[in-house]
């Protein structure tokens, strides 16, 4: 029988170890015999007596280890060389029956490790570390999908070209949300899997069009987010260009819609080549863009709203003809609101989610009405420090002002319903607009929190003589955790006039304000007197 | 965050700051981390081949006890006054007790002085030259003190023809050089070390042919519950058989070989000396691959742990020693305790000590374990190295090589600092060892070192 013969030298092992790792080479792999015994005189006079002594072998020092294996097969042999190496370089102790546990793995090298087929890191770590850990995560060949935010910008530089050259998506930094293949990632609802893929720079953006997409019947393939700085000229929209090509290339995805805020001049020019070039339709938000930040042709579809965007998005997927402009959807009617003679002009958003109250801005911007903001379309709007309101204001309570120290409103509503009850009590509020988000990631029951304290606001003007309307929309689906028609209840028992998006929402509030203009007659009369009762 | 209900599986790591949470070195670090996919534009992935040649060079030594030196001059001429200290460089001003104690029995032992405080006068004016054993390709136990009428022990690595020193255990407990006595006791017991157990063991391993290989014995020690660095009972008894034989041929005198199989007997840890040896000759062929990231030596003085590493030449990288956690005498504590202190730790650098306590279970009883605490040390050890010694397995867990080749990347990245098996000294000269346990290296070593070697690659992306 033929027989292969090596040397592994210089490693000690005492006969019992390699008898037992004979036996177990030979049980693994079905190879007729294996032998391993020490390079001793003594030892080698065993195999002369059994004719294995292979001239490659007759060398070997007492601290070598002698290999024989006999069989026919070559690939047999082979593999039961290669299975007494990785014998003797030892396998990993089995876990089990260990009294004090061992410390649970602390670096993603660890953790890739204990799960070697992990394709995503998720990382939420506090942002002067998040970059480095999403270094590590690229060399460890994870997709990255970075929470985080204060990520220095030079090192999002590295990052991307890093995740670029091998070919790996960095989701942020400041990435709120993503669904990749159903898996819903950070802030993000539950939806109905179809052949939509989004792309955005903003996180409710994204959660808003994907629920959107749901409500009128669609489906997502993916939703990437690209984290709010990557649109900018110092990064060059990297992971928006390379979600693109992903989305080009994914089977799954036959539509594409990218939603964010108008990026960089440069970055909008090279984006808009892109989705040019891709061979799928496109639908384009630039949100407040003008003309929509590209040219509409025969793939490109230019949308204005989130609502627009969804819309276009579904019927393009349905192989629908799109509509040059999709109308708000329809709301609630505006029924019976009276507005008995106050000084009530203005509408107030108070807003959880950044890009909602991006788009209202823009929609009252359309119809002329300035809006005062934390977060301005133009510097001149901008409320001023201590973000007191005045006039018509948009105020996006995420924004970093009011998170220092404290939980995003998503999670935490008590400031946004410490700021209801005062917009309540001021007598120039017409309307105040509520966003209400749902999702893995928000509070379990935002409207619960919130209804109370609706009823509590509406209380307030009323007993101030006033009839406070407040609209609400719930970003969210039936299949989310918090269930969207329960939330949705809950906000109707109290008054709240619910409008199916945020792009109706805005609509509504403005056609709210309207209403409280014509309304007449309007007289003088101070609130002072009826607030003495209080 | 309802993942795993969409077909993904979670696993949530138990994250901290890495190293001391100073952000520059979290990038750094993620700068040099490895890189799954080799690529070459990578700094991780030229560490990663530095240090499986760094780590394969630890795998093939060979340490073999080839010869003992009469005396230290033998090896080093021009020593001249020199002082050899353990752990990273000290001057006289900086040295704690029991080395300053140390430092006065040599001076004393090699009669630069006839009493205790000219010696101290000596020492403190610039008439002592003092150096790092590892600097002189030497190693030694706790105060480390190697002057030159010490003979030491020889061993070489026959792979890669380094050799490395280490002086013999001395005899008498408490009132040794090592744990910082001096007087004519000391010196007395450092003579026998000269007149008899050297020319003795001398004779023995000249009489083997081609010396004794130590790496086997080590082997099988770490079998029979020792680390080869608190534990030695088991590899000093097979040293005594491999040296009896030779001692027992025509021509040795009679009383020397009763009086050094007697100290043979007597002395647990008499093979400490070889053990050290063998890993310090094994860690220096190690030292000097470019770019690796691989530790070579982790030694401390008393004041400081000092590492180097062996992309890193000869550098040292140091942080405040700490006090070990361990086990008493009758009538010491803690308050007595001098910091961590000695060269041993280089059994831990290559792979044995602490980070093979899987196969000492006794030695947790220091510091209060149970035995699968033991085995815990070896697996939680292996995170923070390259590989495992195939060479040196551990039967408790399932025969599996113990851990060997700390990469400084690792130990900041886990946060996980190596642990050491070590004796404990009086912070008082002379009064001897009074516990044993177990102590951690300072991270700022780690971190120190890491940022050198990001600095000193700056070219990489």
């Amino acid at each position: 029988m033929p027989i292969k013969a090596l040397v592994k030298a210089n490693i000690y092992k005492d006969s019992v170890a390699l008898m037992r790792t004979a036996q177990l080479v030979v049980a693994r792999t079905g190879v007729r015999r294996a032998t391993l015994l020490m390079g001793t005189s003594g030892n080698k006079n065993l195999l002369v007596q059994a004719g294995l002594l292979d001239p490659a072998i007759k060398n070997a020092q007492p601290n070598d280890i002698m290999i024989v294996i006999e069989d026919d097969s070559d690939d047999a042999a082979e593999a039961a060389i290669s299975q007494v190496h990785a014998l003797i370089e030892g396998e990993e102790p089995r876990r089990a029956g260990s009294a004090t546990a061992d410390a649970p793995p602390r670096s993603i090298a660890a953790g890739v490790a204990l799960a070697p087929n992990a394709n995503l890191a998720q990382i939420s770590v506090p942002g002067p570390y998040a970059g480095a850990e999403a270094l590590k995560a690229l060399h460890q060949g994870l997709n990255v999908f970075l929470f985080s935010d204060n990520v220095p910008l030079e090192q999002e530089r590295v990052i991307k070209d890093l995740a670029r050259r091998k070919d790996l998506l960095v989701m942020g930094p400041d990435c709120g949300t993503a669904i990749i293949r159903g898996v819903p990632l950070g802030f993000a609802n539950v939806v109905r899997r179809g052949a939509v893929g989004l792309v955005g720079a903003s996180g409710t953006g994204l959660q808003e069009v994907s629920c959107r997409i749901h409500q009128l019947g669609g489906g997502i393939s993916h939703a990437i987010g690209t984290g709010s700085r990557d649109i900018s000229e110092a990064i060059g929209g990297s992971t928006m260009s390379q979600a693109l090509q992903l989305l080009a290339t994914d089977p799954d995805t036959k539509i594409i819609a990218i939603v964010s805020k108008p990026p960089a001049a440069s970055v909008q020019r090279s984006i808009g080549r892109e989705a040019q070039s891709i061979g799928k339709p496109v639908v384009v938000c630039f949100l407040g863009a003008p003309g929509g930040g590209a040219a509409g042709t025969s793939s490109i579809h230019l949308a204005s709203t989130l609502y627009d965007t969804a819309a276009k998005a579904v019927a393009l997927e349905r192989g629908n003809a799109v509509v040059t402009s999709a109308a708000a959807p329809p709301t609630e009617a505006i029924t019976d609101e009276r507005f008995p003679g106050h000084e009530q002009r203005f509408v107030r958003g108070l807003f959880s989610g950044g890009t909602f109250c991006y788009e209202a801005q823009i929609i009252w911007r359309q119809h002329g009405i300035k809006t005062f903001s934390n977060a301005p379309l133009d510097a001149g709007c901008r409320l001023s420090e201590g973000g007191a309101s005045r006039e018509h204001c948009a105020i996006d309570l995420g924004s970093d002002e009011f998170t220092i120290g404290r939980p995003h409103p998503m999670i935490d509503p008590s400031l946004r319903i410490e700021r209801l009850l005062q917009e309540a009590r001021d007598p120039s509020v017409a309307v105040i607009l509520l966003d209400v988000v749902l999702g893995y990631g928000s509070h379990e029951d935002p409207a619960g929190i919130l209804a109370p304290a609706i009823g509590e606001a509406k209380s307030v003007a009323a007993r101030d003589g006033r009839h406070l309307p407040i609209v609400c929309f719930v970003c969210g689906t039936e299949e989310d955790p918090q269930v969207l028609s329960s939330q949705e209840s809950a906000l109707r028992r109290e008054g709240v006039l619910l409008a199916p998006s945020s792009t109706a929402a805005a609509e509504l509030a403005m056609g709210i304000v309207h209403q409280a203009a014509t309304a007449a007659p309007r007289t003088a009369r101070s609130p002072a007197s009826s607030k003495s009762s209080g | 965050m309802g993942q795993q209900r969409y077909g993904a599986s979670v696993l949530q790591l138990d994250w901290q700051p890495p190293g001391n949470g100073d952000p520059g070195l979290a990038w750094d670090l993620a700068r040099a981390t490895h890189d799954r996919s080799a690529d070459d534009k990578s700094l991780g992935s030229a560490i990663d081949r530095a240090n499986a040649e760094a780590v394969a060079r630890v795998l093939r030594a060979e340490p073999t006890w080839v010869d003992v030196a009469l005396a230290a001059r033998e090896i080093w001429p021009a020593m001249g006054r020199t002082l050899l200290h353990a752990g990273p460089p000290i001057s006289w001003a900086e040295m704690c007790g029991p080395m300053r104690g140390a430092v006065i029995g040599a001076i004393l032992y090699e009669n630069w002085a006839a009493t205790a405080a000219e010696a101290k006068e000596l020492a403190s004016s610039g008439g002592i030259r003092f150096a790092p054993c590892h600097e002189w390709g030497a190693v030694g136990p706790m105060c480390g003190i190697i002057s030159p009428s010490m003979p030491l022990v020889v061993v070489a690595d026959r792979a890669h023809d380094t050799r490395a020193f280490a002086p013999f255990m001395e005899a008498g407990g408490a009132r040794t050089l090592r744990f910082g006595a001096f007087g004519d006791d000391v010196s007395s017991g450092l003579k026998w070390i000269e007149r008899v157990l050297a020319p003795t063991l001398k004779t023995a391993v000249t009489a083997m042919d081609g010396g004794l290989a130590l790496k086997p014995i080590i082997a099988q020690a770490l079998h029979m519950s020792d680390d080869v660095h608190n534990r030695n009972t088991a590899a000093t008894l097979m040293l005594l058989r491999y040296v009896a034989e030779s001692l027992l041929r025509p021509g040795m005198q009679k009383d020397a070989v009763a009086d050094t199989l007697g100290t043979l007997r007597s002395d647990d840890m008499f093979f400490l000396s070889f053990s050290m040896a063998a890993c310090k000759a094994t860690m220096d062929a190690a030292h000097g691959v470019p770019f690796s990231s691989m530790v070579t030596a982790m030694a401390r003085n008393g004041v400081n742990v000092g590492i180097r590493v062996s992309g890193l030449a000869n550098e040292w990288f140091s942080g405040p020693a700490d006090v070990p956690v361990g086990l008493y005498l009758p009538g010491f504590s803690e308050e007595q305790a001098n910091p961590d202190i000695g060269d041993s730790a280089i059994t831990e650098t290559s792979g044995l000590g602490a980070f093979a306590m899987a196969a000492a279970p006794a030695m947790v009883q220091f510091v209060g374990g149970t035995p699968q605490d033991a085995l815990r040390y070896s697996r939680e050890m292996a995170r923070i190295t390259i590989t495992r010694n195939p060479g040196f397995t551990l039967p408790a867990l399932d025969f599996v090589g113990s851990p060997v080749g700390i990469d400084i990347r690792k130990v900041i990245d886990e946060s996980m600092r190596p642990v050491i098996n070590t004796a404990i000294a009086h912070k008082e000269p002379g009064m001897g060892i009074i516990g044993a346990g177990l102590v951690q290296a300072p991270m700022q070593c780690f971190t120190k070192a890491l940022q050198a070697l990001v600095a000193k690659h700056a070219a990489f992306e």
